[in-house]
């Protein structure tokens, strides 16, 4: 259980993907205007992100890690081992889309308040590095099942905090005077850079 | 070459550039600048990669329904970016290494994706050629900026030389610390924009 939770943690705050990583900085700049749709993005992303990393956690050990069809196929020579491991970024991006495609209709279907509200946010996210940027990472730390359901989660969480956090800042940066050059992205770009010095201090927690 | 082509292919570079304007493919910019020879593979791999998916997305315009439109354009992208890791992979290990997960994250790079969009399913395939080549080479320079500052100043050198020698080696220089941390090239973009938008007012954000 406690490694569960040290996972959890250091994948909302140590290993935090948006301002450690910069994954999905493309939408964390784009959408970051309003808390109230810094919100919306933010549950959609911790939805996807909890769905899409176990289930690319599974496909690829079951499929494309080198190795995982060989007692499938009746091979034993180790020279003649199936390794499609090359496949991996087609199959997660098909994989991704796939999902968040199912997952629209499905929420259309059966909670059509929560689509109203996450409705456009969620072709959006298919194009959103943080989902295939999680899914990377959790091949490269080689993570099992369950531990790749609670990093998918956490870093989902970690990523719609730093959102919310951002897009409150923008909100009162409005009041502002801000020299023109630097006005919108500049500006936005500078906060966020503030933001992440303030994550590092994270980096101090030893789990 | 007509003046028009040439719009195409130099306009991205500093009018309508795809990071300080367009808010594209920002992930990458932040995470492989930290030194300069880093940022120029990035580069070619984004040059190529958007050339060829505008080439190839712009040839089939025709023939692709607008439903599946997005995983086809995936399906393009992500074998070109196969390519590219596969190539790397055998003849750049090393670099590969310290890319690791950024070369799948050209994928999900919004640059790729928001020019098949915008430009690739409405033009001729030569002249979408270039528009890759173009914003590729918009998304480089900023990228080997960001790069030239970070090594610069954090490290003293220039794609491994020295250029300013470090005090802990005798010489003068004392090493910026903060700009070897990642998110520094936060701060150093958004100063580029401001930059940038004392030099070309139009870019100037009205709010």
């Amino acid at each position: 259980m406690e490694h569960y939770i040290a996972i959890l943690v250091k994948a909302i705050f140590i290993e935090n993907i948006a301002l450690m990583f910069f994954l999905g900085m493309c939408t964390f700049l784009a959408v970051s205007k309003k808390v109230d749709t810094a919100i919306g993005l933010g549950v959609a992303v911790v939805v996807v992100l909890g769905l899409a990393v176990p289930m690319n956690q599974v496909i690829y050990q079951a499929i494309l890690a080198p190795g995982a069809l060989d007692s499938l196929m009746g091979i034993t020579d180790p020279k003649e081992s199936i390794d499609l491991s090359f496949l991996s970024f087609i199959t997660f991006i098909g994989v991704i889309a796939a999902l968040v495609q199912i997952l629209e209709m499905v929420l259309d279907k059966y909670f059509p308040a929560l689509y109203q509200a996450l409705g456009i946010f969620l072709p959006l996210i298919t194009v959103n590095c943080a989902i295939f940027g999680a899914v990377s990472f959790m091949v490269a730390k080689n993570l099992t099942f369950g531990e790749s359901v609670v990093y998918g989660v956490g870093s989902g969480i970690g990523w719609a905090l730093a959102i919310v956090l951002l897009a409150g800042l923008r909100e009162k940066m409005k009041y502002s005077d801000i020299p023109d050059g630097l006005k919108g992205l500049g500006i936005t770009f500078i906060t966020s850079g503030l933001m992440a010095f303030g994550f590092l201090s994270f980096g101090g927690i030893s789990l | 070459m007509s003046s028009d082509a040439k719009k195409v292919l130099t306009g991205p570079i500093v009018d309508n550039n795809p990071i300080a304007l367009q808010v594209l493919g920002i992930c990458s910019a932040l995470a492989v600048t930290s030194s300069m020879a880093n940022a120029l593979v990035m580069t070619l791999a984004v040059v190529f990669v958007t050339a060829f998916s505008n080439l190839f997305i712009s040839i089939i315009r025709n023939h692709i329904p607008s439903s599946v439109r997005i995983i086809v354009q995936m399906a393009i992208i992500a074998s070109l970016v196969i390519v590219v890791d596969q190539v790397l992979k055998a003849f750049s290990y090393q670099l590969s290494k310290e890319l690791a997960v950024f070369v799948g994250l050209i994928i999900t790079n919004c640059i790729v994706m928001g020019r098949a969009e915008a430009f690739a399913m409405k033009e001729k395939p030569g002249v979408s050629f270039l528009d890759g080549i173009g914003n590729g080479l918009g998304y480089g320079a900023i990228l080997m900026t960001v790069a030239f500052f970070r090594e610069l100043l954090g490290f003293g050198t220039l794609f491994g030389m020295e250029i300013l020698p470090l005090v802990q080696n005798g010489g003068w220089y004392q090493a910026n610390g903060l700009l070897v941390l990642p998110f520094s090239s936060f701060f150093v973009i958004g100063l580029i924009i401001w930059a940038l938008r004392q030099w070309k007012p139009e870019q100037v954000e009205k709010d």
